[in-house]
């Protein structure tokens, strides 16, 4: 046998990727709904930590900051054991699909802030001082004037910054979630072959580079001439 | 002389340790032009924003058309639609079209419908001879075109008088003429004004008065033949000459 058709063998079995793809397919859907709810609940959580930053008040500041410094820093896989192991102590026992969803939506609230945060504070003083001496209030300055300019600023972090936590859903794995990676490891190890762990990595891409290439177009769609 | 449309009182204003104006009292006719000259730092800029608001005042009053700017129960924002604001840097939105730019206000702080907005907007646009690039992005015109749709989103609300912060201090010199123009009209048109700026011609010719701040406090004031040719003060005959002499 070659050492050509030993890879194959290995890592692109057919009869062994056929049999496992029903599972994998089963854990795409797990993936999509599960990285749905992390981008939606994450990015308009972080919006909105944003927004009542913006009021400047300073305890409420304080908070925010703080619980987004902490998400921060710890690494997602902490937190989902955390989330799953440690609510069950104050009798709340979520599942380990909420757990995951959970964590990484906290994850992606806390990076998303500092994003959104980031974008309102770039938006030159002169903006918010034009709005305001035409009578326009606070709120009316912020969401009329302010946030289209600051969103369009935070489409490309935020892109990276969604796909890289999103892709966190694999995490879920060791809280026996049976997304993409969970059912790909789990038919490797029944195969004895890595051949649905390649089917798994295929799922990856199929979901995620679409999502890349969405975002370079957001970006161009959304730029204007300065 | 006819009710001021502007008056202040005893204004002060502290940066921190930095005390800007000390003790400014202004006041300002109806149809009156009042020029505000003075060195860098003088406090003629947050005198302007004083005016609305921009910047808080530390002490003193302002009054603008009858209503006292500093009053608590002064709604500030139906208080500014009276009181336009032009800015060094246009600060036009850049995410909408020029005519964008001078609806908002229309419809958000004066409530008029989109219809409304539209024509007023149009109506402002033509005033400042832009009414062919109401659908341009700001990034798309010039910079005096830029100053000018700034004016129009100021005039459309139809203030009581305008504040112009250096409107052509970060023109191309050729440029400057078309928003000279605008303010000429403007001017005609029998709006109150009142522009902080070095447009020497424009203030010789179009000016009632002029102010001459240094330190945080008016030093001398009067017609511009006056303040130009026979200032009273030392200072101001040295600022006089030394911007005369570009």
């Amino acid at each position: 046998m070659s050492s050509w058709s030993r890879f194959t063998e290995t890592f692109f079995n057919g009869p062994v990727m056929a049999r496992y793809l029903p599972d994998i397919l089963a854990g795409v859907v797990v993936t999509i709904e599960l990285a749905a709810l992390v981008v939606v609940t994450g990015i308009v959580a972080g919006l909105v930590l944003a927004l009542l930053r913006s009021l400047g008040v300073r305890p409420l500041t304080w908070l925010i900051v703080g619980v987004v410094d902490l998400f921060r820093s710890l690494p997602p896989l902490v937190v989902i054991v955390l989330v799953y192991f440690g609510l069950p102590s104050i009798e709340l026992s979520p599942s380990g699909f909420v757990s995951t969803w959970l964590s990484l939506a906290l994850v992606l609230m806390a990076f998303s802030e500092e994003i959104f945060w980031a974008g309102i504070t770039s938006v030159p003083k002169g903006q918010w001082e034009a709005a305001r001496s035409t009578g326009l209030s606070f709120r009316q300055a912020l969401l009329s004037v302010v946030l289209p300019q600051a969103l369009r600023l935070t489409i490309p972090p935020l892109t990276n910054r969604t796909i890289a936590i999103t892709k966190g859903t694999a995490l879920g794995t060791v809280v026996a979630v049976t997304e993409i990676l969970g059912q790909a490891s789990s038919a490797m190890s029944n195969s004895y072959n890595p051949s649905p762990l390649m089917l798994g990595a295929a799922a990856y891409l199929v979901l995620f580079f679409p999502v890349v290439v969405a975002g370079r177009w957001i970006e161009t769609r959304f730029a204007w001439k300065r | 002389m006819s009710r001021p449309i502007v008056e202040a009182r005893g204004l002060h204003k502290h940066f921190g340790a930095v005390h800007v104006l000390r003790g400014i009292d202004l006041s300002v006719a109806e149809r009156e032009l009042v020029f505000v000259i003075g060195p860098s730092g003088s406090g003629k800029s947050t005198l302007l924003r004083c005016l609305n608001r921009l910047e808080e005042p530390s002490s003193g009053s302002v009054v603008v058309d009858g209503i006292d700017m500093l009053a608590p129960r002064t709604d500030l924002n139906q208080a500014r639609q009276r009181i336009g604001m032009v800015f060094q840097s246009f600060n036009l939105y850049p995410h909408m079209t020029a005519l964008g730019n001078v609806t908002l206000a229309l419809r958000k702080v004066a409530g008029k419908s989109r219809a409304e907005a539209e024509a007023l907007g149009k109506a402002a646009l033509e005033r400042v001879g832009l009414a062919d690039r109401a659908g341009h992005m700001p990034g798309e015109l010039s910079g005096g075109q830029q100053q000018r749709v700034a004016i129009a989103r100021a005039i459309a609300l139809e203030p009581r008088v305008m504040l112009f912060d250096e409107p052509t201090s970060a023109l191309d010199p050729e440029l400057v003429g078309s928003v000279l123009a605008v303010m000429r009209s403007l001017r005609e048109s029998g709006m109150t004004m009142l522009v902080v700026s070095h447009e020497m011609g424009f203030a010789r010719k179009a000016a009632d008065r002029v102010l001459f701040m240094d330190g945080g406090v008016i030093v001398e004031q009067g017609p511009p033949a006056v303040i130009f040719e026979r200032p009273v003060h030392d200072r101001t005959r040295a600022f006089i000459s030394q911007i005369q002499r570009h």
